[in-house]
């Protein structure tokens, strides 16, 4: 299902990689698939190994090593506050815990509406910007007190709109 | 002391030009001139040689010379690939990060004449998963430098191809390890390789493979249009040109900063990045050179910035990224948020690192919480001797850089938040 629906999508990704190499493609593919079906279930799981040849013990090993790949439900919006040295020294814990207020969730959760994951991540390499945020892994710079109201808005509505959406970030803008 | 000046950016040349992300800017200011040079009137022998000559040293954290790693890559195995190591997690770095938003073309230009360099037709761009807005525009970039005949086939005539492939991981530090890279870039998980064979003889599907960093490979087209010399002309003798240097923290003017190689931390943070940020707080540490380094103090602000001197005061310049924290730090809570960052990205390939981290999250945490026992600061000093040269790869023992930095300079901070507890 996966292949026959964005086959040319899958065909230009495994054309990057030797005939005979094409286990490189399973990063890529499976960002597609998480983003087709909201989260790397065992079906998606399935059908990436079953697209590359691998056993699914393999695919499986790979979606549990990477932080970007979900293998439980996550909201439409994956919020990725980092609290790292030095951000955590520069407002992100002050960040945290206005999210946290904001949305009635604790870090590691996910609304009741499923909208919005809420997760502390490492360093996202703009420390220069803290308090900072990943929104589907697109920036949010500076986010200080004054600005979190409008964020959030913003983001709910462009969901309720039926803005699309990548929890992979394949459509991540500046 | 005044502030030394450099006339020109080498790799951040987006603070000298506007728009330069653009390509019709880039090529208006001779963008892929040296592409067409390279390719069409010089040999790879002669760019290896002058990227020697221009001692041109990896700016991904160890500082290999590049031209001797290009060197190292056997002329008769083939194909060959160079893979461009854009990961950057190393917590403080974040200057790899400018360079792919706002001077794409320099780095594309750069691969084009490294790959040819060493006699790879493919390269690709490992980049950290997080940079998903970067890895389009990467391939934005790509796709209209391909359009132009500036990548891809039969490169000006010179009968040359050259392919750039763009490789998002998906959120491991370790995959920064060239080796552990390359296995995820073969779609697997990222655990280092035993070296050797180093990636120059078997990297890459068991091919000869470079890794150079974003940063090395865009000084590359400055040194073919300039020469040696000219990127001589900034820097130290043993440590050439500039570097592009990430500060945060508890200073006024955060950023990235090109400088010339061998500046004194004291200039650094207070005539380049205004120095602290509170009047009130004074400096209390650094970390020098991404977290895994050994911090510094106010004693060490004379020390001059290059891989040398920085490695012979025990530390290292690292990925060029400074973090300068104030007197509101507590000690406990700097070295346990570090700590908790190498247990999270420990690959879990290695017992002593795996544990390890984990024991050493444990103690920071329980001292943290309030919780700390009589002996916790000689347990974790213990552990971390216990971790030390015995890890598989650097990750595992740079998390020990903390325990051992905390203890040598703020021991007494330490038995204090251990006293109050009792
Ligand atoms: C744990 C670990 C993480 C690393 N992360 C990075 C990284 O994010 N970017 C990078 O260029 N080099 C990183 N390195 C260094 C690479 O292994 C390698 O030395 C470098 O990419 C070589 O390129 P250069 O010679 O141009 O510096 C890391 C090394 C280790 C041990
Ligand atoms: S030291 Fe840590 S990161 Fe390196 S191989 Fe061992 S477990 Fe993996
Ligand atoms: S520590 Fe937060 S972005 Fe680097």
């Amino acid at each position: 299902m996966l292949y026959e629906q964005h086959k040319a999508e899958i065909d230009g990704i495994l054309a990057r990689y030797p005939v005979d190499r094409k286990r490189s493609a399973l990063l890529p593919l499976l960002y597609l698939a998480q983003d087709v079906y909201g989260r790397l279930n065992r079906d998606s799981i399935r059908e990436v190994a079953e697209i590359l040849d691998l056993p699914y013990t393999d695919v499986f090993e790979v979606v549990g090593f990477y932080t970007l790949f979900y293998n439980e439900d996550v909201g439409k919006i994956v919020l990725d506050v980092c609290d790292d040295v030095p951000c955590c020294f520069c407002g992100a814990e002050e960040l945290v815990a206005d999210l946290e207020n904001r949305l009635g969730i604790k870090a590691g959760e996910t609304t009741k509406d499923k909208v919005f994951t809420l997760r502390r991540v490492k360093c996202i390499a703009a420390c220069d910007q803290a308090p900072v945020l990943q929104a589907n892994l697109e920036f949010h710079n500076r986010v200080l007190p004054d600005k979190v109201e409008a964020m959030l808005t913003k983001l709910r509505n462009d969901v309720e709109a039926g803005k699309p959406v990548s929890i992979s970030g394949r459509l991540a803008e500046r | 002391m005044p502030k030394t000046e450099i006339k020109e950016h080498i790799v951040m040349r987006n603070r000298d030009i506007e728009n330069i992300r653009d390509l019709d800017v880039y090529l208006a200011n001779g963008g892929y001139a040296m592409a067409k040079q390279a390719l069409t009137s010089m040999t790879p022998a002669a760019i290896i040689d002058e990227v020697k000559k221009s001692g041109l040293r990896g700016r991904g954290g160890a500082g290999f010379p590049t031209g001797v790693k290009w060197s190292f890559v056997p002329k008769e195995l083939n194909p060959k690939y160079l893979v461009v190591n854009a990961d950057e997690s190393e917590p403080g770095t974040f200057n790899n990060h400018e360079i792919i938003d706002e001077n794409p073309h320099q780095l594309l230009e750069g691969i084009v004449i490294s790959a040819f360099a060493i006699g790879a037709n493919v390269a690709y761009i490992y980049i950290r998963g997080e940079f998903a807005y970067g890895a389009r525009f990467l391939e934005q970039k790509i796709a209209e430098a391909r359009e132009r005949g500036l990548i891809g086939k039969n490169l000006f005539g010179s009968g040359y191809d050259v392919e750039i492939y763009v490789h998002r991981g998906a959120g491991a530090y370790i995959c920064g390890e060239e080796t552990a890279l390359l296995e995820s870039l073969e779609g697997k998980i990222g655990q280092p390789r035993l070296k050797p064979p180093f990636p120059a003889v078997a990297g890459l599907y068991a091919k000869p493979t470079v890794v150079n960093n974003v940063e090395t490979l865009t000084n590359v087209p400055r040194i073919i249009e300039k020469g040696a010399d000219w990127f001589r002309s900034f820097g130290t003798e043993k440590s050439p040109g500039t570097k592009a240097v990430s500060i945060s923290g508890h200073v006024k003017n955060p950023g990235n900063y090109e400088i010339p190689l061998g500046i004194t931390i004291r200039e650094f943070i207070f005539d380049w990045a205004g120095g602290m940020r509170d009047p009130n707080l004074p400096l209390k540490f650094i970390i020098p050179g991404g977290a895994s380094s050994n911090w510094l103090t106010e004693e060490h602000l004379d020390l001059p910035m290059t891989w040398d001197d920085m490695a012979a005061a025990g530390t290292m310049l690292g990925s060029g990224a400074m973090v300068v924290l104030d007197t509101s730090v507590p000690v406990v809570r700097a070295a346990l948020k570090v700590d908790e960052f190498f247990k999270h990205e420990s690959c879990g390939k290695c017992s002593p690192c795996r544990e390890g981290t984990h024991f050493l999250v444990k103690v920071w945490e329980r001292i943290d919480e309030g919780h700390g026992r009589v002996g916790d600061i000689e347990l974790l000093a213990d552990v971390g001797k216990q971790m030390l040269g015995k890890c598989f790869c650097p990750l595992g023992d740079s998390s020990v850089s903390a325990v051992n930095s905390a203890i040598k300079f703020f021991r007494p901070e330490l038995d204090a938040a251990i006293d109050a507890q009792h």
